[in-house]
């Protein structure tokens, strides 16, 4: 299975002033949102059409639909964004310098602690519109998606071959052209296996801001993730199940129509010279690259996309290379200045937005409740990695287990987690247990899958020859782990954890708070304390929050993860 | 259009490129340098590999401006890539997304051929170069030879003027490079190519006596052409042919000819040896080298083009083993031929422990910046010197690639030598556990 840095992991160190620069900017920015929302926030939105959800299995068909159209509407705005904003980050030095920190910044942001802005943003644009709502809704999805693909797009652009550059101008390819006969196809591979991984996630999300209520303010609009909130409310635990079922072939035929076939597919474009043996095809592929009805509607398209590619629009392309010209000293001098300025305006506008409401005494409890929810994302961790890297390796070294493992564990992580928190709920009532221990597990169910799968792709690519050393020395036991299996999965191992451990952080706003009918059950933590800001409308203390818990994941980001995965890839691999 | 034939196509007056350095002087990888390239003819870029050949190339092609210097393309000022200028990569540089079609069709899109014009142009060229029947393969499923004749019918489709090559043949092994070097030459004689003038860099001597019919012997730090020579025979040629062998080992012995020392300004030359660019050859090889010197059929002395042939180097691998040895008293080069020293005799005949002290001894008459090192981790309490010190300072004399190189080679002999140790994590050199015991 292929197998890509996690883009937080590959950017290149950067100098912490534009760190801090990024983060102003982008706590500028969400204020800012809040501002234009709260103009209008006095007019009555709540008097939007709050269409009622049947909980008649009937109906789960059509909400199933409605909630993957908007995961395709966010797929779609997802790529536009990628598309634009990794090419002016990478073709620009000047916008790259800001722009990359900024979405290194925005993927370490909890997504769910965004939906309060943009809840309020999307509904002040269109008052009294569902189409406010549904464009709040696509809006969260799109941020679950956008950021690591465009990273990783913008890290394909900047690792472009360079002979293929220079062949591309020596040819006298337009910049047109250009993008999509060299830029697009070279950065596909890790683009599609980037998207599927932010498609998976994003159905967590797809059912989490379906159903939102910010202050005084709630909509529902038609789709799996309201049903349940719904089934929540009636204490309906036959519906749960029915949206379980649902949520399950749902993923199936996403799986099989759809991410199969395009990872697969995308595998043309992965930059090697030789040949490579691979995996079988996936039927839903076979299918469109063997009947002849499909074949036709595929050439038909991809003749219209080869006439839109070859268009020689005559943007300017930069044929000649310079290297002794140097970038004008005054451009640079005018463009730091403006960076400078602006974020110096956005510091004054969140001080001014903060402390008007808020004192020194929240930042503690803040950073209080995050230190709890750190503790609870470790914990988790540790006993995640017990518990699923030796069955992850023991799964690796058999290959034939692994092909009927491995693309089920792919499968489970796509798997929106939040729909089974009831069951969990439910219990924690029933045996009157403490929601501080017992609801943590609830942050890691959806992505612990990332560690097993991660160290299943480990496992199973630890190379032959090494095992037969290691067979042929009598290597075993302690020594085996120690010197052997854990530094060769160790790369992998990273991957999977960072992303696992991101991901819990995420899901600490939707975990440390559940609710089953009237009881609600709380966690002490940052989730649970940027989720009540949010139901309480107390947006200064929600920002607090999500500065406070991005924080947190950009240092454990910088100090652990990183340096791990650089002294990992570092040490682990020979040359 | 009614200028007379004789114009050339390309003109280069002066040529000069180089990296500004703001600590010290510039660095510079071609000096004035001049070329002109007629119709009707194939002229070979000879030289070493960071002699600036690939550089000069560029420059001709459009895709780089040089620091200074005039450049025309057919009597006008070259200002980016021209139209009537194609190149052939040394690494094919094919689209592998692409098929064989796709990838020859797209010089012609890119200069807004219609579609019916450009399958048929695609199609001309795929059969000329012998490609007919690949049409739809993608590049991944063909050899190393069938690709770079993809890279060929691609630059001859869109009928250039001139065709650029960049070590076009390198990648590809003996067999298969010749085969495309007769087939290119056949064409080539039978005018059957659409072009009017070759450009070929090259590092392979053979190659260059082979195909063109004027040679520029390109000498290294910084980049000229030390050399002109016209090939006065005609094609085919015969490898074997004694005035083609006496031709390579010419060749030969001008490549290894040393430079004329320059009269350095004060400021560049380093009164600690920081200012000498080392290649990072294995020991190993020096040894093997060495012994196969010292022992027949040579003797003690080879000849380097049958050395080359009998080691299946090329001179670009050789000569950098070659002048590494010279440098460190080893053997001496000599026009043409490799003569091993007493040194180098003596280091033949050793065993492994006495190897490692002649080695040592050798490295620290010669190499300063080894002894440098020692010294400085001598002078530490801690017994360590961060190696990023070395690195800046060999950097104002040089690149950052020769900077790095260079570093590569002092550490992998340092070490051999038991001069130092390194860290690689730390980026330090150290001492031996024993030898700091030794020192305390």
């Amino acid at each position: 299975m292929s197998n890509y840095t996690p883009t937080a992991l590959a950017g290149r160190r950067l100098p912490n002033r534009w760190d801090g620069a990024a983060l102003l900017l982008v706590m500028g920015l969400l204020i800012a949102l809040v501002g234009v929302g709260r103009g209008t926030i006095a007019t009555p939105i709540a008097s939007i059409q709050n269409t009622a959800i049947h909980l008649s299995p009937m109906w789960l068909p059509y909400y199933a639909l409605r909630s993957t159209a908007r995961m395709f509407a966010a797929l779609a705005f997802s790529l536009l964004f990628t598309f634009t904003y990794a090419t002016l980050a990478a073709k620009s030095r000047r916008a790259g310098m800001v722009l990359i920190p900024i979405l290194d910044i925005l993927q370490s942001v909890p997504i769910l602690g965004f939906l309060t802005f943009t809840t309020v943003f999307f509904l002040g644009l269109f008052p009294g519109k569902v189409l406010g709502a549904e464009l709040a809704s696509v809006f969260v999805i799109f941020t679950s998606q956008a950021w690591n693909m465009a990273f990783s797009f913008y890290q394909s652009l900047t690792t472009l071959p360079a002979d293929l550059q220079e062949a591309s101008r020596s040819f006298r390819l337009s910049a047109w052209q250009k993008f999509w006969r060299l830029d697009v196809p070279f950065a596909m591979p890790g683009l599609v296996w980037n998207t599927m991984l932010s498609m998976s996630g994003g159905w967590f999300f797809v059912v989490a801001s379906e159903a939102v209520t910010v202050g005084n303010t709630n909509f529902t609009l038609p789709g799996i993730g309201s049903y349940v909130a719904t089934a929540l409310q009636q204490e309906n635990l036959k519906a749960i199940f029915y949206a379980i079922i649902a949520m399950l072939v749902v993923i199936l035929l996403y799986d099989q129509l759809l991410f199969r076939p395009l990872v697969a597919w995308s595998g043309k474009f992965r930059f090697e010279t030789t040949a490579t043996i691979a995996g079988p095809e996936p039927w839903m592929l076979k299918l469109l690259r063997r009947t002849a009805l499909f074949q036709d509607i595929g050439d038909v398209l991809s003749e219209w996309m080869r006439a839109l590619t070859r268009l020689r629009l005559a943007l300017p392309a930069k044929r000649q290379i310079d290297e002794n010209a140097a970038p004008s000293k005054l451009v640079d001098t005018i463009w730091f200045t403006l960076i400078t300025l602006t974020a110096a305006f956005a510091a004054w506008k969140i001080w001014l937005f903060i402390s008007s409401t808020l004192h020194w005494s929240d930042l503690g409890t803040a950073l209080l409740m995050g230190f709890y929810t750190l503790l609870r994302v470790i914990v988790l961790m540790i006993i995640a990695s017990i518990i699923w890297v030796p069955i992850g390796v023991w799964i690796g070294l058999r290959p034939k287990t692994t092909r009927i493992v491995q693309p089920v564990a792919q499968f489970l992580a796509a798997f929106p987690a939040n729909l089974l928190f009831p069951p969990v709920v439910l219990l924690i009532v029933y045996f009157h247990v403490s929601p501080d221990i017992w609801l943590t597990p609830l942050m890691l169910i959806g992505t612990q899958w990332y560690v097993l799968f991660n160290v299943i792709a480990g496992a199973a690519a630890f190379p032959g020859d090494m095992k037969e050393a290691v067979a042929n020395f009598h290597i075993k036991g302690w020594l085996w782990w120690r010197k052997v299996m854990i530094p060769g999965i160790l790369p992998y191992f990273i991957t999977g954890a960072l992303t696992a451990s991101g991901g819990a952080w995420n899901a600490s706003i939707v975990a440390e708070v559940a609710s089953w009918g009237s009881h609600t059950l709380t966690a002490h933590g940052l989730g649970a304390y940027i989720a009540q800001a949010t139901a309480a409308g107390n947006t200064p203390r929600v920002v607090l929050g999500v500065v406070v818990m991005s924080a947190f994941v950009i240092i454990v980001n910088r100090i652990l993860w990183r340096p791990l995965f650089a002294y990992a890839t570092r040490r682990t691999t020979l040359g | 259009m009614d200028q007379p034939i004789t114009q050339p196509l390309v003109t280069i007056r002066n040529c000069r490129q180089a990296y500004h350095k703001e600590a010290s002087a510039d660095l510079v990888v071609l000096d004035n340098v001049d070329l002109t390239l007629n119709e009707g003819e194939i002229v070979a870029l000879l030289g070493r590999s960071g002699s600036g050949k690939s550089t000069l190339l560029r420059i001709v092609s459009g895709l780089l401006k040089p620091t200074s210097g005039e450049v025309k393309w057919r009597g006008k000022d070259l200002k980016g890539p021209a139209e009537g200028v194609a190149m052939v990569f040394q690494s094919f540089a094919l689209f592998p997304w692409l098929t064989v079609q796709e990838n020859v069709q797209l010089g012609l899109e890119a200069l807004g051929v219609g579609r019916d014009d450009r399958e048929e142009r695609s199609e001309e060229a795929i059969d000329l170069i012998g490609l007919g029947g690949y049409d739809t393969a993608y590049p991944k499923e063909l050899s190393g030879g069938m690709r770079q004749r993809v890279g060929l019918a691609r630059a001859l489709v869109v009928h250039p003027d001139l065709l650029l090559m960049d070590e076009p043949f390198s990648a590809l092994d003996v067999l298969t490079a010749e085969t495309l070097r007769t087939d290119l030459i056949d064409l080539w004689m039978e005018s059957k190519l659409p072009v009017k003038s070759i450009l070929i860099v090259t590092h392979n001597i053979e190659e260059a006596v082979l195909m063109a019919d004027r040679i520029l012997v390109f000498s290294s730090n910084p980049g000229r052409v030390a050399h002109e020579l016209k090939v006065p025979f005609p094609h085919p040629r015969n490898r074997y042919d004694p005035a083609f062998r006496q031709m390579v080992d010419d060749i030969y012995g001008i490549m290894t000819r040393r430079a004329p020392k320059e009269v350095q300004a004060p400021a560049a030359a380093a009164p600690t040896g920081f200012a000498t660019p080392l290649y990072p050859v294995s020991t190993n090889l020096m040894a093997g080298l060495m012994e196969t010197l010292s022992g027949p059929p040579y003797h003690g002395r080879a000849d380097l083009p049958a050395l080359a042939a009998s080691l299946q180097f090329e001179v670009d691998e050789l000569l950098p083993l070659g002048e590494t040895l010279q440098l460190l008293g080893f053997a001496v080069l000599e026009e043409g031929d490799l003569l091993l020293t007493e040194m180098g005799r003596k280091f033949a005949d050793a065993e492994t422990d006495d190897r490692k002290e002649l080695f040592g001894d050798a490295l620290r008459a010669h190499v300063p910046l080894i002894t440098a090192i020692r010294a400085v981790i001598d002078q530490r309490s801690n017994h360590r010197a961060s190696a990023v010190r070395f690195r800046d300072e060999l950097e104002d004399h040089m690149s950052p690639e020769y900077a790095e190189e260079t570093l590569r080679a002092v550490i992998s002999w340092g070490r051999y030598a038991e001069i130092f140790e390194y860290d690689e994590e730390a980026q330090q050199f150290g001492l031996e556990e024993e030898d700091e015991d030794e020192d305390e």
